[in-house]
């Protein structure tokens, strides 16, 4: 059983698209990467799962019972994190979190505080005086503390330093060695490589590809520039090497594949400088309309 | 009961200020009365000296004189029922927006639980809210006529029968309030939107008498709950009471229906 399925899910606002005929399943026990650029309908997706919209057309179901029906009991079990936090300001961290616990039916005040305590989040502050990395801190204690079973993340390392950054994604790989399905959305392939076993690729409201993230680290592409005087095209006749391009200052290309035997040819020429950058993700869609 | 007690918890301030600040303004608009009888036919001759149509947009008409106890009282709470009215419709403009606005519904929505419980829970906070200042404007004048009646007789009977029309007075505009809310995608300003409800429907009434206009009085709930008329009579028009009752049920039940349906969008 899917912990969620989508069927055909269309959301128009208005005239405009959001996305359209999005079919999606995650698997149980699954980190699954949810990524595209902005604005591709991540968030859509997201806030239709929630039933913070409702579809245009189409359906969702989550642990296998459809939203419509079953929304708040569904949610039970579903904990979020949004990408933009904003709560009521003039409560205390502490008055929030308890606020977020009477929804659900049990004592969370163990975890609350277990959780707090590795964010380093001080629970006794106003929320209104807390920086942005820390409102996000409070979203990722609100979003966990009643252990749920489906964690949603929407783009939630925002303003978060490399070290909590890190904390948090052992977090997130703890819930799921527990058992917890993580459906991560975001724009930063880096994120979703160190983290997921399966993503899907969204653009312009549809999905382009779904694959394994080990498919995707093989399609390893390197955005290669290499600066330097009267280079020879011969040089860059390697397999792998995409979209050379001839600049004043000397060649651009991609490469993909073992990086040795690049590294080997170009250390047989004079350069003056090189620069070896991870490709944007817009220019890895580039290669997968190719 | 958690929605309905952070509701309350985030309109209580609000509600204590309004509160206080009615029933004393009740008491101190009062309090001139002794001094206004003193001089009531010097002030009657005044009154008369105005056109007609004057006195009917400052609320008296129903044959009372500003002299009278009964005249100034209905003046006092016809200034209660505008203020009343603003904050009825300031509750209801703002319980089902402001969570939008604040971008608390992306926190409250995707917990366990349902758009209908979220929409009762903040319903029957504001209405609690309202009936708490309904209970302290009610005091405040009950008060006021003792201490400031400047021994003139009143029926007490007719008192309480215009009091008890207050909350029903603040659901009509409440309600009003909420159905209106969702009709846009985002309220900015709750209190500058309440006072044109509240003041323009009243204006509507004044206007409506002067040119002694049917179809503008039915418009207006403030004809609905006239004090002069009540203080009067000591009656109900059952006629507008039906009408207030549907428009509450109408507004009530299609906001319910919005709420339910409607998106919430993000930043």
């Amino acid at each position: 059983m899917g912990i969620i399925e989508t069927n055909n899910l269309t959301k128009y606002y208005g005239k405009s698209l959001g996305i359209k005929d999005l079919c999606l399943e995650v698997e149980e026990g699954e980190i699954f990467g949810f990524i595209g650029p902005n604005g591709a309908g991540k968030s859509t997706t997201i806030r239709l799962l929630l039933s913070l919209i409702y579809p245009t057309s189409g359906q969702v179901k989550l642990f296998g019972k459809d939203i419509k029906k079953y929304g708040p009991e569904v949610r039970k079990d579903i904990g979020y994190l949004p990408s933009e936090i904003f709560y009521y300001d003039k409560m205390k961290v502490i008055d929030l979190l308890k606020y977020s616990e009477s929804f659900y039916r049990k004592d969370c005040t163990k975890r609350m505080k277990e959780l707090a305590d590795i964010m380093e989040l001080d629970l006794g502050r106003r929320i209104e005086d807390l920086s942005y990395g820390n409102k996000k801190k409070v979203g990722i204690v609100q979003g966990l503390l009643h252990e749920p079973e489906l964690i949603i993340l929407d783009e939630p390392t925002g303003g978060l330093d490399p070290l909590m950054q890190q904390k948090f994604f052992n977090l997130i790989r703890e819930e799921n060695e527990k058992g917890a399905t993580i459906f991560f959305s975001s724009h930063i392939l880096g994120e979703i490589q160190a983290l997921c076993n399966r993503v899907a690729i969204i653009r312009d409201g549809s999905i382009i590809e779904t694959a394994d993230i080990k498919t995707l680290k093989e399609n390893n592409y390197k955005k290669i520039c290499i600066i330097g005087d009267n280079l020879k095209t011969e040089i860059f006749d390697i397999d792998g090497v995409t979209k050379l391009t001839k600049e004043d200052y000397g060649f651009r290309f991609f490469y993909k594949g073992d990086i040795n035997p690049i590294i080997k040819a170009i250390s047989d020429i004079k350069i003056r400088d090189i620069n070896i950058e991870e490709p944007t993700l817009e220019e890895i869609f580039m290669h997968y309309y190719e | 009961m958690n929605v309905f007690k952070q509701e309350f918890h985030m309109k209580i301030k609000s509600i204590i200020i309004w509160s206080i600040s009615l029933a004393a303004l009740m008491i101190f608009y009062m309090s001139f009365f002794p001094y206004m009888e003193q001089d009531s036919e010097t002030l009657d001759s005044i009154m008369n000296s105005f056109p007609k149509e004057m006195m009917q947009a400052l609320g008296v008409r129903a044959g009372l004189s500003l002299g009278s106890l009964m005249g100034f009282f209905t003046l006092t709470f016809t200034i209660m029922q505008i203020a009343i009215a603003i904050q009825s419709a300031n509750y209801g403009f703002s319980i089902l927006s402001e969570e939008e606005r604040e971008l608390t519904a992306d926190f409250l929505m995707t917990k366990p639980v349902s758009r209908k419980k979220i929409y009762l829970s903040k319903f029957f906070a504001a209405l609690l809210g309202l009936l708490i200042t309904f209970l302290a404007v009610g005091i405040g004048s009950l008060i006021a006529l003792k201490l400031f009646n400047g021994g003139s007789n009143y029926e007490v009977s007719h008192v309480f029968k215009l009091l008890i029309s207050v909350p029903l007075f603040q659901l009509t505009f409440l309600s009003i309030g909420m159905f209106i809310s969702l009709l846009f995608k985002k309220i900015r300003s709750v209190l500058s939107l309440s006072m044109s409800l509240a003041i323009g429907l009243y204006v509507i009434s004044s206007v409506g008498e002067i040119i002694d206009s049917d179809i503008l009085r039915y418009m207006t709930p403030f004809h609905y709950f006239e004090a002069g008329v009540i203080l009067k009579t000591g009656e109900y028009d059952i006629q507008l009471f039906l009408i207030a009752v549907s428009v509450i049920i109408v507004s009530l039940v299609s906001s319910y229906l919005l709420y339910n349906r409607r998106d919430i969008h993000s930043l």
